[in-house]
């Protein structure tokens, strides 16, 4: 039995083993769920290399990444966190960079009859039960959400109804599933084709909260630093680009 | 279906089984032979991770290993990189969560193996150890591929530690559980779906396994 079970192990180890090909590890907001998907796979065919994409909070991952989590590139939704972990000097000075802008929507499925030209306050209506949104304390969709409905006044009426997605791509999953009547997610989540035979979405105003900025940093631990810069680069490239603001991102002007 | 990650989950299991095997033989051993007075001080300590949320557990490792501890620091001067958030931090983790899957059937089946056996063999003169080997442990068969195979199954299922720990890396900590949460937030349901029907089939398949075993020693020796 022990024979077998290392005779197993011996075969398991040998079997998931790192290829010698150019990898690198990326750390990505859930925002970029589907537009990250397509880029990657771009970037996988034009240079031949691989790409290990983590999706998830960025406050989680800034978390991750102070505690050694060994991630090549960090794509923030909020740029605070990679600007902070420049400030702890762990990252390739001079990396950083504001790849994006993000814009936030209110989403509702197919099946609900609600009009959203009345905007945010249409959140107090009593045939809402549950509004999604990510969570606030470590998601920056979700403190965007939290803002603009205090712009708009209705967040103290409607909190009780919040239900908290561990990142915005599960806020999005909530109400794409009927699990939530409605919900304030990004839009480049509402653009993706999933979510868009779905249900509809009406964008929030910029104004209504503080500018989503979204920045990307090459970490020092990170043992692929060549290959994720020019993974950034890719990013900043026309090509890149395009990509980004077909999934609703507000992209920088090219350098 | 996300065949690395099932890879990283197999391979994940199965060395925490092996090294449960290893080193949960002596801590059975110790629990079930023991006289010690205070030895349910140290057995409520082994069954800890059941009771306990995988969160609670998770922090603390992540804590104990991260690069702000004496360990976590001491581990990445040896080694060259943190443990946190690699396959081999994961593995201890999983070692620490499923311990009383295999310590507590390792127990039970030593347990059951008749005193008199043992101490006739002492008294003959065979050495403790030849005893546990040659008496004791090929009695409890049926008890040591429970545990290994309980806490095989358990790492299977991991959830709330490999999150904690693990940081959803591809080949490396993304273990089936965390990718079908991954295929469900992407709205790719058909793919959660064949990779959750998969985990459930072998689930299945280990409890089966494990409920038949016991059934045949129970048939073999009815009453003793």
């Amino acid at each position: 039995m022990i024979r077998l079970i290392i005779a197993l192990c011996m075969l398991l180890i040998t079997g998931v083993n790192r290829s010698a090909a150019e990898e690198i590890t990326i750390a990505a907001a859930s925002d970029l769920n589907f537009a990250f998907k397509e880029i990657v796979a771009e970037y996988e065919k034009a240079t031949g290399n691989h790409v290990k994409l983590t999706l998830g909070s960025s406050g989680n991952f800034y978390a991750q990444i102070q505690n050694g989590a060994p991630f090549d590139l960090y794509f923030s939704a909020d740029i605070a966190y990679p600007r902070k972990l420049e400030e702890a000097g762990l990252t390739v000075p001079g990396s950083l960079y504001q790849y994006a802008v993000g814009r936030i929507v209110l989403w509702t499925g197919n099946g609900s009859h609600l009009d959203f030209s009345k905007g945010l306050e249409i959140l107090s209506e009593p045939t809402i039960r549950k509004i999604a949104i990510a969570n606030p304390k470590h998601a920056p969709y979700g403190r965007a959400a939290v803002a603009a409905m205090e712009h708009a006044q209705v967040y103290d009426r409607v909190k009780d109804k919040l239900v908290l997605g561990e990142n915005i791509s599960q806020a999005a999953q909530f109400i794409e599933s009927g699990a939530a009547d409605v919900g304030i997610i990004a839009l480049s989540l509402a653009l993706a084709p999933p979510m868009q035979a779905a249900g509809h979405y009406w964008e929030i105003p910029a104004d209504a909260h503080p500018p989503i900025e979204q920045g990307a940093v090459v970490l020092r631990s990170g043992k692929n630093q060549e290959s994720a810069k020019a993974f950034l680069s890719f990013i900043q490239s026309a090509e890149g680009q395009r990509m980004m603001k077909r999934y609703g991102f507000v992209v920088p002007s090219p350098r | 279906m996300n065949w690395i990650a099932i890879a990283v989950t197999f391979k994940l299991a199965l060395l925490t089984a092996a090294v449960l095997l290893i080193v949960g033989l002596p801590i059975a051993y110790w629990l079930t032979f023991s006289k010690w007075r205070w030895k349910f001080i140290v057995e409520s300590v082994v069954a800890l991770p059941l009771v306990l949320p995988p969160t609670v557990l998770g922090f603390y490792i992540l804590v104990a290993i991260g690069p702000h501890s004496p360990v976590g620091r001491f581990y990445s001067d040896v080694v060259g990189h943190p443990l946190p958030f690699t396959f081999e931090g994961l593995l201890l983790a999983s070692i620490l969560y499923s311990l009383p899957f295999a310590v507590q059937p390792f127990a039970a089946a030593f347990e059951q193996v008749d005193r008199r056996l043992i101490e006739t063999s002492w008294t003959l003169g065979v050495s403790k150890l030849k005893t546990f080997f040659h008496l004791t442990v090929p009695l409890s068969t049926a008890g040591l591929i429970t545990g290994a195979v309980l806490s095989f199954a358990h790492t299977l299922g991991e959830f709330g530690v490999v999150l904690m720990v693990g940081g959803n890396i591809e080949g490396e900590t993304r273990t089936v559980s965390i990718d079908i949460y991954d295929e469900v937030q992407a709205l790719n349901y058909t793919g959660a779906a064949k990779t959750a029907m998969l985990l459930l089939a072998v689930s299945y398949g280990v409890l089966l396994l494990v409920y038949a075993m016991n059934r045949k020693v129970w048939a073999v020796w009815p009453q003793r």
